[in-house]
């Protein structure tokens, strides 16, 4: 499914003294089958944003109608805000948003944290009773929760009788994950999805992710803070800043720009620094900021 | 939905009424209370109503918001005001069927019922609007220091005060959080009968409590970490000092209570 933002835009607690203009008129397509990054320093709107794409946050109905009456002679209206995934179109009250999360799936920060059911196979059966229009056989619930299981790495046979809470913090976060993969989403959204884990637990994530976008949910988008992350994965990303979108670019061209994205606050992958460091020094390196790249092209250099 | 609840929410400007002494604002709301029952007839409810619309003109804050405050106890007001109206025990009869009597008294008496509860929540919330929770605390704690005396643990209860206070409204968020976790996955917390209704909060409530647990946990170990030892010898960051205002407030409150009582006294009562 396509993923199409038009002059969206989002404000916490309107008509408030805590208002928050947390989006500010911002557009992005997301494209189907794309392992989409979103970065951005802290409070930039990336959670914001994402929150949309299943309807947790609706687009407000006086966005979507200007009422002509407000507008002053010479004005002209603002521009309609569009928020499309797939043939959903979420500027309309009417859709079914129920329809819509079992097609978008949503992964939260630290997604640990909302297990509950006593045993494994409940917990991540959950969404799957939830979503399913009739009452699903008990064979067919464990069908599917073996295998959202399986493709996140953990054995069912093992754990369908484990209570959530024994198990280890690398664990918990798979279940969590398998608990929302497990209805076949479309479209899988993760909120810093790595965060909080040790370097090599970071790269299971990954990895897995990686699987999933192959295997079972077309297109990803993840949130992230972490740039080699996003160098490595992904195959574009768009950069948040303050509400708006800065860029959005395949990271090998995202990185060209990393003064601006320095200067935004943000950090710039391993690979890239080493780039600017040798640049410095004369040597120019034309990689495309994965490590594998930069290391095959540095070597190439001495040559 | 969380959003509904404003009582005793901080409305953040700068005012008049905003710069007052913690301390004395409490003693005011209690003397301004005690004022509201020793009014005898309209006269003395007229004068606090009178107060009560200086300080919110004071304050900085939107009637519309004092307003929403009473929202929460209109069932409450309704069904005094119903009961009050229709049984109370007076002489002139207005109307009467089997053992429902509107009487003369009766009507005054629930009007002035019912000015009095609209003032009494006005006058609190626009305390709570006012002052901050930690400015609160910090005022009930300095106003029960006597009770030290009598090996009362005074510090230790405002402590537990202003970390639940503080504890409100992460534990909203949190729960916002969690919500908006199991609706991603499809939990339907709006539609079903009671029965449906109380099984779709499990989901929230067991992610809830042990994240309140563990919450509990860390400013345990935080609190440890840095020696806290409770009251002895303990400084304070932000020290009350009285002003200006506080002695115009004081002059007001104190006027209005004699004037309530003196008005009582000569201008006859009606309750
Ligand atoms: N529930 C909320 N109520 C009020 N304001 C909010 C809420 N959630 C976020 N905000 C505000 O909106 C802005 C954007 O927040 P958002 O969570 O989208 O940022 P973010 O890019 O995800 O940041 P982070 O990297 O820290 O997760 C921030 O200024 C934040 O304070
Ligand atoms: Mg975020």
């Amino acid at each position: 499914m396509r993923i199409k933002a038009e002059h969206l835009s989002y404000v916490y607690n309107a008509s408030s003294p805590f208002a928050t203009h947390a989006l500010n008129d911002i557009s992005l397509t997301i494209e189907e089958g794309e392992f989409f990054g979103i970065l951005g320093h802290t409070g930039s709107g990336k959670s914001t944003f994402v929150q949309h794409l299943n309807g947790l946050l609706r687009v407000p109905s006086s966005l979507k109608k200007y009422k002509p009456k407000k507008l002053k002679k010479g004005e002209t209206p603002p521009p309609p805000t569009v928020l499309q995934v797939g043939a959903f179109d979420l500027t309309d009250k009417k859709t079914d948003f129920r329809e819509l999360r079992s097609r978008v799936g949503m992964v939260f920060q630290y997604p640990e944290y909302q297990l509950f059911a006593e045993t494994v196979a409940q917990d991540v059966a959950f969404g799957l009773k939830n979503f399913s229009k009739e009452k699903l056989t008990d064979e067919a619930v464990e069908k599917a929760v073996r295998a959202a299981l399986e493709v996140v790495g953990l054995s069912y046979d093992e754990l369908k009788d484990t209570s959530p809470f024994d198990l280890s913090g690398g664990q918990k976060r798979r279940v969590a994950i398998a608990g929302v993969i497990v209805t076949r989403p479309d479209v899988l959204v993760l909120d810093e999805p790595a965060a909080g884990l040790d370097p090599l637990g970071k790269r299971e994530i990954m990895q897995l992710l990686h699987r999933l976008h192959e295997e079972w949910c077309k297109t990803v988008v993840i949130v992230s803070h972490d740039m080699d992350e996003i160098a490595e994965n992904c195959t574009r990303a768009a950069v948040f800043s303050e509400g708006t979108v800065k860029f959005v670019l395949p990271p090998s061209e995202l990185f060209r720009h990393s003064e601006e994205l320095i200067a935004l606050g943000l950090d710039i992958p391993l690979t890239a620094k080493l780039c600017l460091a040798l640049e410095k020094r004369g040597v120019t390196v034309d990689c495309d900021f994965t490590t594998e790249d930069f290391i095959r092209r540095t070597l190439a250099l001495n040559a | 939905m969380l959003k509904d609840v404003t009582f005793g929410q901080y409305y953040p400007v700068q005012s008049f009424v905003h710069r007052m002494d913690p301390r004395l604002k409490i003693v005011f709301l209690i003397a301004f209370i005690a004022a509201i029952f020793l009014a005898k007839n309209f006269y003395g409810l007229a004068a606090c109503a009178f107060v009560f619309l200086l300080a919110l003109a004071f304050s900085g804050v939107p009637v519309r918001k004092v307003l929403r405050s009473v929202k929460g106890i209109l069932f409450i007001l309704l069904f005094t005001t119903i009961l009050n109206a229709l049984f109370y025990n007076g002489e002139t009869v207005y109307w009467s069927w089997w053992i429902i009597r509107i009487t003369k008294e009766g009507l005054i008496f629930t009007a002035f019922l019912l000015v009095r509860l609209f003032l009494l929540v006005m006058c609190s919330s626009l305390l709570t609007y006012t002052t901050t929770p930690v400015a609160l605390t910090d005022g009930i704690e300095s106003l029960l220091t006597p009770l030290k005396w009598i090996r009362f643990p005074v510090h230790e209860l405002a402590l537990i005060m202003s970390i639940a206070l503080r504890f409100i409204p992460i534990l909203m968020d949190e729960t916002e959080r969690i919500m908006n976790a199991q609706k991603a996955r499809g939990a339907d917390f709006e539609t079903g009968g009671l029965a449906k209704r109380v099984r779709a909060i499990v989901p929230i409530l067991i992610p809830l409590l042990l994240s309140a647990f563990r919450c509990a946990d860390e400013l345990g170990d935080a609190m440890e970490a840095r020696c806290y030892m409770g009251s002895k010898n303990r400084t304070k960051y932000k020290k009350l000092r009285f002003g200006w205002r506080d002695l115009i407030g004081f002059l007001l409150i104190a006027a209005l209570v004699t004037g309530v009582v003196l008005m009582g006294i000569y201008l006859g009562a009606v309750i």
